[in-house]
């Protein structure tokens, strides 16, 4: 399986991306399609306002809480995991959390992988270490398995296949797995997947997957899907691995259904999952399946650095919905690759500064209207909207002068600090402001007519020939 | 490839000393205010809920979200669960099911399925010892369920030696049995009645559908990885 590996740095090539999505018609209507479709089942979801907005309340409260104590909540999780018997790792980065997995797929001598739907392993590029390491990684969850056989990532959090048309996959599938012929029925597509698939859980001794979330209080790892791919990958082979952000602990179990059902409801519009699966040990003496062998890698990989502030701290209230990406106008109309992150979007734009610091992620808080739809949807209540504007100032100030963050200043100009900082002295005093909008208004026409990145798609601003004043004064 | 050199402060792996763990666990230290919120309590938010209702109303509840769901939902009770059993298996035109002959409800089916075209198989055996052969010829299987939701139409399943976890999953059709008086309201009503914090098994599961995906062009389809077809046979006092 040959991936084309893709270099992360989001700044580099943001524009370019973003403007061949937009300037493709066919995929402005399949993104607005797509999206449309995402927003109108969720609403459904959400008849009651009162109802979803106490439940939102609630959600975010537990999120606060488990952050509020989260180095407790870590340990007592850790101690609980151990006590069932599950083993239990810490990794700071990517290179990290690669190397202990790989290093329990060498113990066991573990060739052959199933992986269930896990984005924490997108962002550490478990595959590409994996294949060096000459172990084969499957993914299992059909978008991600379509992605794989046509070496690409996600381009959505919950739907990482929705940039991808039927014909694409039909083709793909045709080309790629053999003997299975050209067909564009999703049906007969989903069942050529099943075939292949199940084999590889047949043959697999080891399954990765992701955490959803992980209960302190009873140390159990929950984990919601649809298709049965998780179920598989964490019973059928010998020895499981999960892997998990350390912000995805709840304290009690009871903080499980409501967050559940947020998730649900939030990301694709279901009452409720097909299935919801609570792991709490390895397998027990007389029973005859399950994994022998339970592992938990818990991954920081800086998500330390917003703990560190109040603010920046809600960032990882998250619970990975995407419904702030089903709702941002911008995503919908550039799609998920342009941002060039593991995570897209209005999330993608609020963590991925932490995760990969400001310098490679400096136009990320940028690509926002500030139109306020993706704080109004969080089912967790994340501010979203405050967050760009505030690593908005981050990437801006001077460096040195911000808070601690990694990059902080990345965008830093003199001349456009200088430019802004005349601005704020001219409309701080009245009798500047009077000269200037004086001087501005009566020689308006020599306004230039190109003016930089505003021209390049809007016409020029031109001030008025009168101002306000003048009028009001012409009335009297 | 992902860059090497780490943009986050202290993250480089350093030979310093200390594990991963305890640099983690002390860099949230350092930063935590803690101790500002009470721990939430759910129960405020679902208490009101569908309390009220009567057990005929919450199993037509629980009845409607299943089928809703693409599950196959049949009124049973003690005395002619097996025949429907038997029914169905003909209807499909299965000749193999996976059952728990050591459970009083695995028994029944076997007696009752005896010299029929049906041919009862046990889970008798580690999964090593035949997964193929579950993988590859088993077409069904039955397994009870602890319990149900009425709000989201969901089984609570709690697999043990009798019925291993691979057993409702594997299989392309799964058939259950689910006593009607065994549906909670909320699925927070079923932890909290049954005081699941206090102890949880290897694996709990909620199972709501067949399964399914809607991975390719936001297209519904059934039968992705687990059972293409749910089979609920919800027992009711005769
Ligand atoms: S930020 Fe909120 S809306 Fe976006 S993925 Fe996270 S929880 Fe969902």
């Amino acid at each position: 399986m040959s991936e084309k590996p893709l270099h992360f740095m989001p700044t580099e090539g943001f524009r370019e991306r973003s403007k061949a999505v937009v300037e493709n018609e066919f995929l402005q209507k399949s993104f607005r399609a797509a999206m449309d479709f995402l927003m109108t089942k969720r609403a459904a979801q959400f008849p009651d306002a009162d109802e979803l907005e106490s439940l939102r309340r609630l959600g975010e409260r537990i999120r606060q809480n488990s952050l509020d104590k989260l180095p407790a909540l870590l340990t007592q999780l850790e101690t609980n995991l151990t006590r069932n018997g599950i083993h239990v790792h810490w990794a700071e980065n990517a290179d990290q959390a690669n190397a202990i997995i790989l290093d329990i797929c060498k113990k066991h001598g573990a060739k052959r992988m199933v992986k269930g739907k896990s984005m924490v392993s997108e962002e550490i590029e478990f595959n590409h270490a994996a294949e060096a390491a000459g172990v084969e990684a499957i993914e299992t969850d059909m978008g991600e398995y379509i992605l794989q056989l046509a070496g690409e990532k996600p381009s959505h959090i919950i739907m990482p296949a929705i940039h991808k048309t039927k014909q694409q996959i039909a083709k793909l599938f045709a080309e790629q797995i053999p003997g299975v012929a050209y067909t564009e029925d999703v049906d007969a597509l989903i069942q050529i997947g099943r075939t292949v698939l199940r084999q590889k859980f047949l043959e697999a001794d080891i399954g990765l997957s992701g955490v959803n979330f992980a209960v302190a209080e009873t140390g159990t790892l929950c984990l919601v899907e649809n298709e049965g791919n998780g179920r598989l990958s964490t019973t059928a082979p010998r020895v499981h691995v999960a892997i998990t952000g350390i912000e995805k602990v709840v304290e009690k179990l009871e903080h499980v259904p409501p967050l559940f059902s947020l998730l649900t409801r939030s990301a694709t519009g279901q009452a409720v999952t097909t299935y919801f699966n609570m792991i709490s040990k390895p397998r027990q003496p007389g029973e005859k399946d399950g994994p022998e062998e339970v592992h938990l890698v818990l991954l920081d990989n800086g998500r330390t650095q917003p703990y560190a502030d109040e603010e920046l701290r809600k960032t990882l209230q998250c619970i990975r919905c995407g419904a702030c990406m089903n709702h941002c106008p911008v995503y919908t109309h550039i799609g998920g690759h342009a941002y060039g992150t593991t995570y897209p979007g209005p999330i993608g734009e609020i963590i991925s500064p932490h995760l990969m610091g400001l310098e490679a992620t400096a136009t990320l808080p940028s690509a926002s209207s500030l139109c306020g739809a993706c704080g109004e949807v969080c089912p967790v209540k994340i501010p979203i909207p405050d967050l760009l504007v505030r690593l908005r100032s981050e990437i801006n100030s001077k460096p040195g002068s911000g808070s601690p963050l990694q990059g902080q200043g990345a965008g830093y100009s003199r001349l456009m600090t200088a430019v802004w900082r005349g601005w704020a002295a001219i409309y701080a005093n009245p009798a500047f402001y009077r000269l200037y909008s004086w001087l501005v208004s009566r020689f308006n026409w020599l306004t230039p007519a190109g003016q930089g990145g505003w021209t390049s798609v809007r016409t020029p601003l031109r001030p008025a020939p009168k101002r306000l004043r003048d009028l009001l004064a012409e009335r009297e | 490839m992902r860059r090497t050199d780490s943009p986050h402060p202290g993250v480089a792996s350093r030979p310093d000393g200390g594990s991963a763990r305890d640099r983690i666990l002390a860099r949230l230290k350092a930063a935590q205010a803690g101790g500002r919120y009470p721990t939430p309590a759910a129960g405020e938010w679902y208490g009101p809920r569908d309390r009220n209702e009567s057990p005929a109303e919450r199993a037509r509840r629980f009845q409607a979200n299943m089928e809703a769901a693409r599950a196959e939902v049949y009124r049973v009770n003690d005395g002619n669960w097996v025949e429907k059993l038997r029914e169905i298996l003909a209807a499909k035109g299965l000749t193999n099911l996976l059952l728990a002959p050591a459970t009083p409800h695995g028994r029944l089916a076997r007696q009752g399925l005896t010299g029929g075209a049906v041919a009862c198989l046990a889970y008798d055996r580690p999964i090593e010892a035949w997964k193929p052969a579950l993988f590859n010829d088993v077409q069904a299987s039955l397994t009870a369920a602890r319990g149900a939701i009425a709000e989201t139409g969901s089984l609570i399943l709690w697999p043990d030696a009798d019925e291993p976890r691979l057993m409702s999953l594997v299989p392309p059709v799964h058939i259950v049995l689910v006593d009607a008086g065994t549906i909670h309201a909320t699925f927070f009503d079923a932890l909290q009645a049954e005081n699941w914090a206090a102890g949880l098994p290897t694996n709990a599961l909620l199972i709501s559908s067949p399964s399914k995906t809607a991975d390719i062009q936001q297209t519904l389809a059934y039968g992705a990885h687990g059972p293409k077809e749910l089979v609920v046979l919800l027992k009711e006092v005769a």
